[in-house]
């Protein structure tokens, strides 16, 4: 009898913990079977060509969430490093290139300069953060405008176009059935998991997220641990902008808009907590999947753009409120 | 006025009160009856349940099974607004001022008096103010209540708390461990308010830790075990043994173990140590010895906290010189003490002691974790897990596993984590602030054979107290502070309340 409980409330515990999860998984389960086509390799394909980046991205999130901050300039900045990715990477003969003059730049060479550039950003955001104590959120907010107009400036609001085919290849190949995507994808997540479970860096992620004064106390420098979060997580924004622009074969001022925000949502479904100290890789691989196949099926059910955005914000603020829901209820 | 009629008996009653929060049984059929006109004392260890009781009793929780009978009457109480509309107050353990606003105006939050002007409800503020006025002058507080809250000191406001639960002409006053921030001057003025709102016919509920005052000032005494209701008694009935027996469940023979620590030649030493504060600790000197327990003791306000904080790179310092066997130590921040064999235990351990959400593993490794780095980078799970296992072993912390969240053990066991964490260090000098604080009665006296374990070791200890009994019980030394400076040194077989007093209040 007592065990019966115990297993009811268990069951209703573990529903409750991931409510949006079933439910999104419910949903694609009916659309599945009410439309054609859904369940086929090449929509799982598709899913996981939109994932890739996105997990990424929102791996560079997980960082500030789990130590109580975030990250709103995520977004602009996948969009900046997809417009340098474009202009230092446009063929030589393309007829409108930004930059005519520039020379010919291998595609490896292209990345690391975007990533060294945006791991600037992320310093400056590190840096105003812990030493000038500026909330996170504002911290970021700022930097966000910063970069869009960054951005604005430097392609003089023109869209960018006209890539080596090199730089095309590094997100629209394959091996095998496995998109080249997913398989960045892989290593940053096994990177990002050894980074947060196996090293100093993610114990004291963890412990600041816990409770920054007690891990000032104890001994761990907690400035220098919230900037090598942030630089981190500006350039995995930056691998995330430049294969977002692989893939698309063009950027512009827009790309990225909005991307902060679905990794955030994606984040805290998965479990990673607003209130800090709390999160797993697994957890938002879980949460991007499952962000991700919300929007396939809002393009399967034939659902206005418009609409899409607005169910993607009522569930992001539905996500956060669930998960903040379980510590209430200690109350 | 004790039992007039069936009806009258009791102005509040709860029984069978069952409370359950994940994992945890808080209440178990617990229950209460209160007297008008009665102060009633509510005691049991920390984790007894207490606290929670009385947030259902003014509706803060609800409760899962039981029932509350007000004057006569079954009653839902559905929160603290309905709880004060009945005339229920409460006075928080923690406090919850908002600094930057009125005294007047922290005492009607959320219940402000209104006038109509213009067909639109606003904040009457010259009522406000009138009747704030008022009811300071009731609980013997001369403040303009157009001051800001935060220019009071920490016990004034306090009072002003207290103010707050008279104001709402309150029948049932909760007092959440109303003097752990108070002189014993401001104690005796509290004691006085307390006896008029006791004569007005007000029944109190006192939940306090302090014996003295229990058998003191109250009437009658409930003890709860475990969430359990152990028992009503008379407090003319009851002594300070009986009470500890009741709420431990056993007999306590020794308060404090018996040291074996033999101190040795001065090790730590610091000279004019001098806050950037200049109302902060200053020109401070003071040596320890090899293997010696070094109490401290001073009032709430002394500076004691702020002082062991600067020692140890969490406050400022604009002077001073602090050595170890010779050495100069430069410490700025925590990292650099760590690193020169210093370990603090801080005084809240909940605000900079413990990673709550975390588990014991991360917990006891986070000041060490150089240790056990394999290859420059990874860190060896095995070498932490036998860490934590030997730790959990040697202290007999009690937890279910290493994998455990703190913040769900006991606070002694919480402690017991936290000394684990500096233990791991293998530190030369210990600086306890009130390690025993908000730990039961049985564990703390687990807590004291640790520290007379470290002595014995020939760790250096620097403990704060704010405990007489603690301080005399445990200490080789005790140094006493005022106002910021160090007013003289006390031998531990020596001192007793009188001299440790007298060094206390000596302000200049």
């Amino acid at each position: 009898m007592k065990n019966n409980t115990l297993n009811a409330k268990s069951v209703k515990t573990f529903m409750s913990n991931n409510a949006i999860i079933i439910l999104i998984m419910l949903l694609a389960l009916a659309v599945g079977c009410t439309t054609q086509n859904f369940f086929t390799i090449r929509n799982f394909r598709n899913l996981l060509i939109n994932v890739g980046p996105r997990f990424i991205i929102a791996c560079g999130v997980s960082g500030c969430l789990i130590t109580k901050g975030t990250d709103l300039s995520a977004g602009r900045m996948v969009g900046l490093s997809a417009c340098l990715s474009a202009i230092l990477l446009q063929r030589a003969d393309y007829a409108d290139k930004l930059f005519p003059g520039l020379p010919e730049i291998p595609v490896f060479g292209g990345l690391l300069i975007v990533l060294i550039i945006m791991a600037i950003f992320g310093a400056i955001n590190g840096s105003v953060i812990a030493f000038l104590k500026v909330p996170p959120f504002i911290a970021t907010l700022g930097m966000q405008t910063i970069v869009y107009g960054l951005c604005s400036v430097i392609t003089n609001n023109q869209p960018l176009g006209g890539y080596k085919s090199s730089y095309s290849q590094v997100a629209n190949g394959s091996i095998g059935p496995i998109p080249y995507l997913a398989i960045f994808a892989v290593v940053i997540g096994l990177f990002m998991w050894f980074l947060y479970n196996k090293t100093r860096h993610g114990k004291y992620m963890y412990a600041i997220g816990g409770n920054e004064h007690a891990a000032e106390v104890a001994g761990v420098n907690v400035a220098a641990t919230l900037i090598r979060i942030y630089i981190l997580a500006a350039v995995l924004y930056a691998l995330g902008g430049f294969l977002l622009g692989a893939k698309a074969g063009g950027a512009s001022t827009a790309t990225g808009f909005g991307y902060e925000l679905e990794a955030i949502a994606a984040c805290t479904i998965g479990g990673v907590s607003t209130n800090g100290g709390v999160g797993k890789i697994s957890g938002v691989l879980v949460g991007v999947l499952v962000f991700e196949t919300l929007k396939i099926c809002l393009q399967f059910l034939g659902v206005d753009p418009a609409y899409t955005f607005i169910v993607q914000g009522l569930v992001t603020i539905v996500a956060v409120a669930l998960d903040l829901r379980k510590y209430l209820a200690k109350k | 006025m004790k039992g007039a009629t069936t009806v009258a008996e009791y102005r509040l009653e709860m029984r069978d009160v069952v409370k359950t929060f994940p994992g945890v049984k808080a209440l178990d059929h617990a229950q209460l009856k209160l007297r008008p006109g009665t102060v009633h004392a509510l005691m049991g260890e920390n984790g007894a349940g207490k606290s929670t009781l009385m947030k259902c009793m003014f509706g803060i929780y609800s409760m899962d099974e039981g029932e509350v009978i007000y004057e006569g009457e079954k009653v839902q109480i559905k929160g603290p607004l309905d709880a004060l509309h009945r005339g229920i107050a409460m006075v928080h353990q923690e406090l919850q001022p908002i600094p930057e606003r009125s005294i007047g105006e922290n005492i009607y939050v959320g219940r402000y008096p209104t006038k109509r002007v213009a067909g639109m409800q606003l904040v009457d503020h010259a009522k406000m103010y009138e009747d704030a006025a008022k009811v300071l002058k009731e609980v013997h507080l001369n403040f303009d209540p157009k001051a800001k809250l935060g220019t009071l000191s920490v016990s004034q406001m306090q009072l002003v708390e207290i103010a707050k639960a008279v104001s709402a002409d309150c029948k049932v006053l909760i007092l959440d461990e109303p003097t752990s921030s108070l002189t014993a001057a401001e104690v005796e003025a509290l004691f006085t308010i307390v006896e008029e709102l006791r004569k007005k016919g007000v029944s109190i509920v006192y939940i306090s830790h302090k014996m003295d005052e229990i058998l003191r000032i109250s009437d009658e005494v409930t003890i709860m075990r475990d969430g359990q209701y152990i028992g009503t008694w008379d407090a003319k009935t009851l002594t300070t043994d009986m009470i500890i027996t009741k709420m431990v469940g056993r007999e306590l023979t020794d308060l404090y173990p018996k040291r074996e620590n033999v101190p040795g030649d001065v090790v730590f030493e610091v000279e004019d140590f001098t806050s950037i504060n200049p109302k902060s600790f200053r020109d401070v000197s003071f040596q320890v010895r090899k293997g010696e327990i070094l109490g401290v003791a001073g009032l709430v306000g002394a500076q004691r906290t702020e002082l062991m904080e600067g020692l140890f790179g969490l406050r400022c310092h604009n002077k001073g010189k602090v050595t170890y066997q010779g050495k100069e130590l430069k410490i700025n921040r925590p990292k650099d003490a760590i690193k020169n064999g210093i370990a603090m235990l801080t005084e809240d351990r909940r605000a900079t002691g413990i990673l709550g959400v975390l588990s014991i593993a991360d917990n006891v490794s986070i000041a060490s974790l150089n240790q056990y780095v394999d290859m420059g980078i990874v860190l060896n799970d095995k070498k932490i897990e036998k860490l934590v296992q030997d730790n959990v072993a040697k202290l007999s912390i009690k937890t279910p596993s290493s994998k455990t969240q703190i913040q769900s053990l006991s606070g002694g066991n919480q402690q017991k984590v936290l000394i684990s964490r500096w233990l791991a260090n293998d530190p030369d000098v210990f600086i306890l602030d009130e390690p025993t604080r908000g730990i039961d009665v049985g564990a703390k006296y687990e807590i004291y054979c640790i520290i007379a374990d470290l002595a014995k070791q020939g760790k250096s200890i620097i403990m704060i107290s704010s405990e007489m009994g603690e301080l005399i019980g445990m200490s080789d030394r005790i140094m006493v502070m005022c106002d910021g400076r160090v007013t003289g040194f006390i031998d531990g077989d020596k001192a007793n309340q009188e001299n440790i007093m007298e060094l206390a209040t000596r302000f200049e």
